[in-house]
């Protein structure tokens, strides 16, 4: 694609000359590297709460960020506006953090490589929003209809369209459409005691097709309701060290949590990470290969190119319990002499890209999934959790259980209450002494938040037996 | 700004609104992080951007947009009405009454000139020293996550279709540090950071550096503690914490979806009798403080919970009508979309004995300095978080822990907190001075 032919091109007019002169600006005082991130971003939202929609929200933003990169400095400006004189305000802005000579690399601008890993020609957000309406309204009835004992459904639809343009004064030049649909439900069931809740969600890069054929909104409410109808008998969860195997898919929040916030390379350059320094060494067991994946077609965390331009890949985090690489961004790269790994991401055009997770799972091993559970005689199974937290420097991280059991003799017996589950990063996966093969990918919900920017992102795993892991319940 | 504001429910109304608010937020950031002694990031910009809300009967539809020119409010209007035609008819819905609409008066002390005057220089020295002060602290500061120095300015303007038309200014400053300490092989890390609406009002680069550092330092060698039911006392970080799920706990949208521990227990005992929790948005220079909510109601003070019992739950003009209450100010939203329920200054009121006293009334048990993990159920109560914090032998913090976790049901936890400090300091809109509980749940080896 073209410039021309693009939405920066065709709505707003800007030119190949326009990026170069922009960029000059950005480097008139000096420094290594400039980019733009020009954003356009068209979001829908619908809710239905008391079997009744009542609002919806449609909106559009636009803008341009503008990056000076001279040594370990960064400078960073934006613009809501993108006529010229107010990026050229923007880039100059951003050109105060620099000093000398600058660099530039290249005149013209090479296109980036060109793949589609959501090939989506309508995106939802651009479909009829009767069609979409439809879909809280099913999720609703179907929630009510699961059970008797449910007596309150929230059900919520967002979707949005972004357009990117990157231009960076190295040359690179890159364009991308990324659709994004997501449906929730949460419910609420009671019958003798206090009401409890059960909650559900998926999407992706997809279509609208999506809900209409393959996760329809009857499989996310019926799924919801059943976790609360579980919750219903749970006992106290137990407190402290035992066995604990985690169900396969949303579980993977283990790594993202564990591992993976560790070993994104601005931590590690820093020297903050409890990872720091410990490429080649041992940090899980030898069963586990943890892979970051942004390629992954029609996946949320999946990119064509990251929010630096540069295209996704696959990475090699862990390989059979050895540290192999880290997540890397432009500017850590730079600095580590590293190649990048297209994980530099941002979560709007008024953010600074940083090196952050896309679909971040542990490949399959060769356990049956029954016979991992067979294999223990008193510990917890989860098999799903809330969100997770990570202290990087520490190494000690938490997520939060929100459905799971109590395994006796080898057998799931008990629904217990949620509990939060605790570990160190470094130490937590060398007791992994199970690996299922029943790889799964969550259904697509995850929002991962560091230093306040907020972007998609996909976990995954197959059931693994974690032999010790602390549990913070109330029954000792 | 106002009138742009104003032009949009006018449009709206126009094009077939029965009624219309529109909000306009406008903002410039600024922000400098100093690491290792060197300016590593200098971020400036502004934005704004529009939000409206149509009805049309008691159907409700929302935009929003960052372009405020003819076109785009034209736009904006248009997207609002389309999005309604698809909502359901709600019987509750609807803007606040015209008599309860209102602004209080007088300076509330929200916005200082000064913000707009300081140096780019000044604020980057400002996050050096307090870097430069953490680092010097002492030899096993090794390393530093950088020192911060941020600022804001902003504006708010709201006009509905009832004919009210407010707008305020604000500004904000804040110097953070995070160190990064390093001992025997044990690497840990902590911050502290001050806010205020002006760069008078924040303490000094000395004062944040050195106590970053301090609370740095104090967490290295940490240990995990056997699992055990003790005391555990909140820190005002921390107890800051608790505070939000409580909050949670009595806004309106849990309260009339029955989703909340407390749903119906209006006037009932709920917490010990040393419990009082109050909201008010009226505290001149608070960072929970405005001449009227986001839909045009004055802030106002309510007590929540008076000497432990339930007193009233905190509402916007949705929620009051399906509770059959009056709104007591505090809608809240960002830009758009229906307002949900929103703190003003919410804080539990202090007690009258110093932190100091309350660890020695400890004979074992745990000093919470930080809790990480979303392991809160505000429908059940359940509360289970991951924990740091400094282990209580005989009165005395004894040493630093880690890796663990501390749990029990909020429900007990309120009828549980024994001693309230005198120590209420608000950074932030949510406070809370030292707590300390009976006993909770402490998952460890």
């Amino acid at each position: 694609m073209a410039l021309s032919e693009s939405l920066f091109g065709q709505k707003f007019g800007i030119t190949e000359l326009d990026l170069h002169n922009y960029l000059s600006e950005a480097l008139s005082a000096g420094g290594d590297y400039a980019d733009l991130y020009f954003e356009y971003l068209a979001t829908s939202n619908i809710s239905i709460d008391e079997s009744i929609v009542k609002s919806a929200v449609q909106g559009v933003s636009l803008g341009v960020g503008v990056r000076v990169i001279s040594g370990e400095r960064t400078g960073y400006a934006y613009s809501d506006d993108l006529s010229s004189e107010r990026v050229r305000k923007a880039a100059r802005t951003a050109a105060l953090i620099a000093r000398g000579p600058a660099k530039i690399d290249k005149t013209g601008f090479e296109e980036s490589r060109r793949r589609n890993l959501y090939p989506v020609l309508t995106a939802p957000t651009e479909t009829s929003l009767l069609h979409r309406v439809e879909l809280v309204k099913r999720a609703d009835i179907a929630g009510r209809a699961y059970d008797p004992r449910v007596f309150q459904v929230q059900a919520g639809y967002a979707d949005s369209l972004r357009h990117v343009l990157v231009a960076t004064s190295d040359g690179a030049l890159s364009f991308d459409r990324q659709p994004m649909a997501r449906l929730s439900v949460a419910v609420l069931a009671q019958e003798h005691g206090a009401p409890q809740r059960g909650s559900s969600g998926g999407g992706g890069r997809v279509s609208l097709d999506f809900f209409l054929h393959e996760k329809t909104p009857e499989y996310f409410a019926r799924e919801a309701a059943r976790q609360a109808i579980v919750q219903l008998d749970a006992v106290a969860a137990p407190a402290g060290e035992m066995t604990v195997v985690l169900g396969p898919g949303w579980p993977g929040i283990l790594l993202h949590e564990a591992v993976g916030h560790g070993l994104e390379a601005d931590f590690n350059r820093k020297g903050v990470s409890a990872f720091s320094g410990r490429i080649g060494q041992q940090v899980a067991s030898p069963l586990c290969t943890v892979i970051d994946d942004g390629t992954i077609r029609n996946r949320r965390g999946s990119l064509n190119v990251d929010d630096e331009g540069v295209p996704t890949q696959q990475n090699l985090l862990i390989e059979k319990g050895i540290l192999r690489g880290y997540l890397s961004d432009k500017l850590s790269s730079r600095l580590l002499h590293n190649p990048t790994t297209g994980n530099g991401r941002r979560e709007s055009y008024r953010h600074i890209p940083m090196p952050r997770m896309t679909n971040t799972f542990m490949l399959a091993g060769e356990s049956d999934p029954a016979d991992i559970i067979r294999s223990v005689p008193r510990g917890l199974y989860c098999a799903t959790f809330g969100g997770g937290q990570v202290d990087i420097t520490s190494g000690n991280f938490v997520f939060s259980a929100s459905e799971s059991y109590l395994i006796e003799d080898g057998k799931l017996t008990r629904p217990v209450k949620g509990a939060t589950l605790i570990g160190n990063g470094p130490e937590a996966l060398k007791y992994v002494s199970m690996v299922g093969n029943d790889l799964k990918l969550d259904e697509g919900v995850g929002i991962c938040g560091k230093e306040g920017q907020s972007v998609p992102v996909g976990v995954g795993i197959p059931t693994i037996k974690v032999d010790k892991m602390t549990v913070g319940g109330t029954a000792a | 700004m106002l009138h742009i504001a104003e032009q949009a429910v006018r449009l709206a109304l126009a094009q077939g609104a029965t009624g219309a608010e529109c909000t306009i937020s406008e903002g410039d950031e600024f922000e400098a992080t100093v690491r290792m002694r060197e300016l590593e990031t200098l971020k400036e910009a502004g934005s704004r951007a529009a939000g409206l809300r149509v009805l049309i009967g008691r159907q409700v539809g929302s935009s929003y947009t960052s372009d405020l020119t003819r076109d785009g409010i034209a736009y904006l209007v248009k997207s609002a009405l389309e999005i309604a035609k698809i909502s359901t008819e709600d019987p509750f819905a609807g803007l606040p009454e015209p008599s309860s609409l209102g602004s209080i008066p007088g300076d509330l002390a929200l916005y200082c000139d000064d913000v707009a005057k300081l140096e780019t220089q000044y604020k980057i020295d400002q996050a050096t020293a307090a870097e430069q002060h953490a680092l010097s602290a002492d030899t096993r500061i090794t390393n530093s996550e950088g020192g911060s120095f941020s600022s804001y300015i902003g504006a708010r303007y709201f006009a509905n279709s009832h004919g009210f038309a407010g707008s305020y200014r604000s500004t904000s400053c804040s110097l953070s540090v995070v160190a990064v300490a390093q001992n025997n092989g044990s690497m840990e890390r902590d911050y502290w950071y001050t806010l205020a609406r002006g760069s008078a009002g924040l303490e000094t680069p000395a004062a944040v550096g050195l106590k970053a550092a301090e609370r740095t330092l104090r967490r290295l060698g940490a240990r995990k503690v056997a699992t055990q039911k003790a005391p555990v006392i909140f820190e005002p970080r921390v107890a800051r914490s608790l505070l939000g799920s409580i909050f949670e706990a009595i806004d309106g949208e849990s309260i009339y979806r029955k989703s909340s521990f407390l749903a119906g227990k209006l006037g009932e005992k709920v917490a010990s009798e040393n419990v009082t929790v109050v909201d008010d948005g009226t505290l001149p220079g608070l960072f929970g403080t405005s001449p009227f909510d986001d839909e045009g109601v004055p802030s106002r003070r309510t007590v929540v919970i008076d000497r432990g019992v339930l007193n009233s739950y905190l509402l916007n003009t949705y929620t009051a009508r399906k509770l059959g209450l009056e709104s007591t100010g505090n809608a809240s939203r960002g830009i758009t979309g229906n307002a949900s329920v929103g703190p003003g200054n919410f804080f539990l009121e202090k007690g009258t004995l110093p932190p100091a006293d309350i660890i020695r009334s400890v004979h074992r048990g745990l000093y919470v300095t930080e809790l990480i993990g979303s392991g809160v159920n505000i429908v059940t109560g359940d509360y289970s978080r991951g924990a740091v914090g400094l282990w209580i032998e005989n009165g005395e913090l004894a040493y630093p822990v880690s890796e663990i976790t501390i749990a029990a049901n909020l429900t007990e936890m309120l009828f549980d907190i024994e001693t309230i400090g005198n120590d209420l300091h608000f950074l932030g809109s949510t406070a809370s001075p030292t707590i300390l509980i009976r006993e909770m749940t402490i998952s460890g080896q």
